[in-house]
């Protein structure tokens, strides 16, 4: 099986690998999939607090080369967007971007299930600067 | 240090190479020497028919048979396919139980399960933990109807040699017929089928240095003397148990190949002994968590199957991509089902997603060896910085207890 060229770059060269502190402040964690099945994804974010601006983010992955790529690549995408914006990105959107073949789409399906987990880890932990976002 | 042929081939229980000494017997047979085998009255069909002959004898004599013991096919997903359902067929009257085991080759596992639907009743024995069934397991299973018991000499996978001898005596202590799929094993290991009482055994010349497309079945002539009904009808050949015309340059080609193997085993064996032994070693030197798949003392020598914990394997394969070897990771397959040889061996599904088989050959040397646990390595620790588990892990996780999102 070939590999698109962008799935390839990512995988030799992933952006953002590594991990947040638990205790520093503003960190949403998703941890998705499962060893079983071949795939496990961390994406983590960090938040600004006043403007709820994703401002950096860190993901670790086990799984092939496409689940790395899709995961690299949802880091790089939910950077600078708002929490809300970045709840608006869709597999399809990834399995475009790295011409993923229907067999990698699943892939494609745990990364956005990533970037949601992280995100309502952040809510849950920060319900006070959700509350104030929502009464704005 | 010598240059480096790359990509580096270590995947020979795939397929192997073709020995140049194996093609060059080959080639007049693809020239002047056309002829039908079965032509009797012509000088083209007898040069072809001396061709078949010595090849017989060549294939007989590394397995210790009598010529005409050798029935050539096509390969052997044929000669599984005919062992199986030509003994059901033949033996019908005699009873309509088969016993055969989990790891086998799907050429037997779906001739049996074929003969499931016609009513054959089989009976698949489970492997212990280091892949080799369990001899009382298989006593017990043995009824006053059983008319075959298949069990492969060596896996494919994970190369693991069954107790062929003990199995074949315990078939005949109890007047049942004996197959055994032994592709990964001939040429490779010594196999005898008078000493190991074997009845029926497939082989294949690819996978010893011959040519694609031609295999072999040893059908025993006598004590006993086993007849099997032929699945394709035609001209009778291979005493009307394999119809078709002789594919000559191949079967030239599987002669050829046996001869060398026959004349280099013990040497090959040893050499390919110390490269897997080299390989082990140097990875296991620079590598921690690593799980070995399968018996190591019942192997055949050029087989090495690993678990990189917490590396999927086909993420290793794209960082090694100048090295050619085989994983047992469902992404590399079309089903996404992991290995069914390593769920059976009692391989975690987590670990069989990292396993990767290294097939060593005749070809591979010192030099090469030593390039891929260097490659390995490097890739391993690169993706395992990659990997959430890994992380975990040293954190002190125990990855049993994690509550996963899996559907």
């Amino acid at each position: 099986m070939a590999y698109s060229e962008k799935v390839v770059e990512h995988y030799n060269n992933p952006r953002n690998v590594g991990s947040f502190k638990k205790e520093e402040e503003g960190i949403g964690t998703g941890l998705v999939g499962a060893p079983e099945c071949g795939d496990v994804m961390k994406l983590q974010i960090k938040v600004d607090d006043e403007s709820g601006i994703i401002k950096d983010a860190r993901f670790k992955t086990f799984g092939c080369g496409s689940a790395i790529a899709s995961s690299s690549l949802a880091t790089e995408w939910v950077k600078g967007k708002t929490v809300d914006q970045a709840l608006q990105i869709r597999n399809t959107d990834i399995v475009k971007e790295l011409s993923l073949p229907p067999v990698k789409i699943h892939c494609s399906v745990l990364a956005e299930d990533a970037i949601k987990s992280a995100i309502s880890d952040w809510k849950a932990k920060h319900p006070v600067e959700v509350a104030a976002k929502a009464a704005r | 240090m010598a240059t480096l042929n790359q990509p580096i081939y270590m995947d020979n229980q795939a397929t192997t190479p073709v020995d140049p000494r194996v093609l060059d017997a080959m080639l007049p047979y693809f020239g002047e020497r056309f002829g039908n085998a079965a032509s009797r009255n012509h000088q083209f069909g007898w040069d072809a028919e001396e061709g078949v002959t010595k090849a017989r004898k060549q294939v007989a004599a590394l397995i210790n048979a009598s010529p005409k013991e050798i029935v050539f096919t096509s390969g052997a997903t044929e000669s599984d396919n005919l062992a199986l359902k030509g003994v059901a067929e033949m033996y019908s009257q005699k009873g309509d139980h088969i016993i055969t085991c989990v790891t086998e080759h799907k050429a037997v596992i779906d001739s049996a399960k074929h003969l499931e639907k016609q009513g054959i009743r089989i009976t698949f024995l489970p492997v212990e933990k280091n892949g080799r069934v369990d001899l009382d397991d298989l006593k017990r299973a043995i009824t006053d109807k059983t008319i075959l018991i298949s069990i492969m000499t060596a896996n494919n996978e994970v190369g693991v040699v069954q107790d062929i001898r003990e199995i074949g005596r315990i078939a005949r202590e109890h007047g049942v017929l004996f197959h055994t799929d032994a592709v990964q094993a001939v040429g490779k290991i010594p196999f005898d089928v008078q000493e190991m009482n074997v009845d029926i055994a497939s082989i294949s010349a690819h996978k010893m240095y011959g040519p694609k497309g031609v295999g072999a079945i040893y059908v025993r002539r006598r004590n006993p003397r086993v007849l099997l009904s032929p699945i394709m009808d035609g001209g009778g050949h291979e005493r009307g148990m394999r119809s078709g015309t002789l594919n000559v340059p191949g079967i030239v080609g599987f002669g050829k190949a046996a001869e060398l193997a026959m004349n280099e085993l013990e040497e090959e064996s040893a050499r390919l002994f110390r490269l897997r032994e080299r390989l082990r070693t140097g990875l296991e030197a620079n590598l921690d968590e690593l799980y070995i798949n399968g018996d190591m003392e019942h192997r055949v020598p050029g087989n090495l199957n690993i678990s990189f914990a917490y590396v999927e394997g086909e993420s290793l394969l794209m960082g090694i991509d100048d090295i050619a070897v085989s994983s047992g990771s469902a992404c590399t397959s079309a089903s996404l089902e992991p290995s069914y040889v390593l769920k059976a061996l009692g391989v975690g599904e987590d670990l069989a997603h990292t396993s990767i088989r290294f097939g060593l050959g005749r070809f591979n040397t010192d030099e090469e060896v030593d390039y891929v646990v260097d490659k390995v390595t490097h890739t391993v620790l690169r993706l395992r910085e990659l990997s959430p588990l890994y992380e975990m892990v040293k954190e002190g996780i125990d990855l049993s207890t994690v509550n996963w999102t899996a559907d």
